[in-house]
């Protein structure tokens, strides 16, 4: 009986696939890939790889520790590859209003309560609550898709990133 | 609106029974199903049939179209459905051969349901893979509801969630399946100070989609207002072909699909999308797509749900690509 290998990507190990062209433009697939996106991006950059109107999926390169971030709304982080811990504090005051949308980025360390963190690895799914501030620390570079809207931090450099 | 009815209570020879949907009739036999419409008739595999039908009940008609093959299918307009054949085929409407009837959401639903329960039978499950799945063909014996009344799962915020989707385990009847028997299932360390629990929250992603016992049918499994992760396994071919009438996006999350593009219109052949672990693509608004996944592989379907977008895309408000670049 045939054993099942499930194949995975990292940001040392990928392999891309990609758009073979019929009749039409490659670009209107806007095809990438996060861990090659993740590989050539700075620590904590928000690089858009899907944009769906106000929405966005963005590739972050977790290592280090990160600046503390809040949003107006929910946020998800997925972890596609390494660890990453996730410090969150519940502000004393909010810090960002419910109709701003996408990441803000804050000053210095938050006041308020801790709230807890969590250790995510690869495969896991996190929520970044509104209202809530959170950082990120990694010891090793990592991968964390991001499911939240467009904002001020988000990174799109489409022609770099995608096939043309 | 018009008449929709099973016919023939009586079973013909096989044991099945007939149905009429307006103008529409469906009839099986022991391996296609036959439909017909004033001037026009097609036949499909009942396999393929019914794994189309499963899918657009599941989905109560999804975003868009959803084509069963080349000639039949439906469209959804989020309340009412038309019911098409030829309608999206360049050689039926190339000689006005298309045909067309507009029905309430329900009543479609409703005849859809019951046609999949008449034609479904024992050991087969129209939501598995074929390897892990009995046979559609023969003539009637049995039935499986328990597997074309699954319900579909719809994340609030995220799943594990107080209130929200359960996450799968053994002990709720979710093992993991048999090719994903190596993907880990160590859930992440929450520690939540008091007060703080259903906030403070994380849960083995891949662990609940290698849980799934259905293909292709993607289940919401967090939210951010109308943007829906939603995630799905893949293995053997989408059974439907897909019409956007909105852009979505895949993230190939494990293995391997490769997607045949074709124009939505018309069905004409416009590119092939090969996608492997860590791949983005978006499906514009334009396409129809259809997908292979030799290996059971997972796959991220990214999707806006603002339900204002069908009309703006198909009044060319919006461009059919997401991104110029």
């Amino acid at each position: 009986m045939t054993q099942h290998r499930t194949r995975f990507g990292s940001i040392e190990k990928y392999e891309k696939g990609g758009v073979q062209v019929i009749n039409d433009d490659p670009r209107n697939y806007v095809f990438s890939n996060i861990f090659e996106v993740a590989s050539k991006s700075e620590p904590y950059e928000k690089v858009a790889v899907g944009k769906n109107l106000k929405y966005v999926l963005e590739a972050v390169r977790a290592e280090g520790t990160s600046a503390w971030y809040a949003a107006g709304h929910d946020e998800a982080a997925i972890v596609m590859d390494g660890e990453v811990e996730i410090r969150l504090v519940k502000p004393d005051t909010p810090l960002v209003s419910e109709d701003h949308e996408g990441t803000t980025m804050l000053e210095g360390n938050p006041k308020g309560r801790r709230m807890g963190h969590i250790i995510a690895r690869r495969g896991h799914m996190a929520l970044l609550p509104k209202g809530a501030a959170y950082q990120f620390h990694a010891t090793k570079p990592g991968v964390i898709l991001l499911q939240t809207l467009r904002g001020d931090l988000t990174v799109e450099r489409w022609k770099d990133i995608c096939q043309k | 609106m018009p008449e929709t009815k099973a016919t023939d209570q009586k079973a013909n020879e096989y044991g099945y029974r007939s149905f009429l949907l307006g103008k529409f009739r469906f009839e099986r036999d022991e391996y296609f199903a036959h439909l017909a419409w004033p001037d026009g008739s097609h036949t499909i595999q009942v396999d393929a049939f019914l794994r189309a039908l499963m899918r657009d009940i599941s989905w109560n008609f999804f975003y868009g179209i959803v084509n069963f093959d080349g000639v039949f299918g439906t469209t959804n307009h989020y309340g009412n459905v038309d019911v098409f054949a030829g309608l999206y085929n360049a050689g039926y409407t190339n000689q006005n051969k298309q045909y067309v009837e507009n029905f309430n959401s329900e009543q479609v639903r409703d005849l859809f349901a019951a046609m999949l329960d008449d034609w479904t039978n024992e050991g087969f499950d129209p939501f598995a893979a074929p390897a892990e799945t009995g046979s559609p063909f023969g003539s009637k014996h049995g039935s499986n509801r328990a597997a074309i009344t699954r319900k579909r799962l719809v994340a609030e915020r995220m799943v594990g969630l107080a209130g929200d989707i359960a996450k799968r385990s053994d002990a709720a009847g979710n093992p993991v399946n048999r090719q994903f028997v190596d993907v880990n299932q160590d859930e992440p360390e929450v520690h939540a100070e008091p007060g703080f629990e259903n906030e403070v929250h994380a849960f083995n992603f891949f662990a609940y989609v290698s849980r799934s016992d259905v293909t292709w049918n993607p289940s919401v499994c967090s939210a951010v207002k109308e943007s829906q992760v939603c995630a799905t396994t893949e293995e053997f071919m989408l059974p439907i072909i897909h019409g956007n009438d909105r852009v979505e996006w895949f993230v190939q999350l494990t293995d391997e699909i490769h997607w045949d593009i074709q124009d939505r219109d018309t069905g004409v052949p416009r590119a092939r999308v090969i996608m492997k672990p860590g791949d983005v693509a978006a499906m514009p608004a334009d396409i129809r797509h259809q997908g292979y996944s030799p290996k059971r592989s997972m796959l991220l379907v990214w999707e806006n749900n603002d339900s204002t977008l069908p009309e703006l895309y198909a009044k060319k408000r919006l461009k059919p690509n997401p991104v110029d670049f």
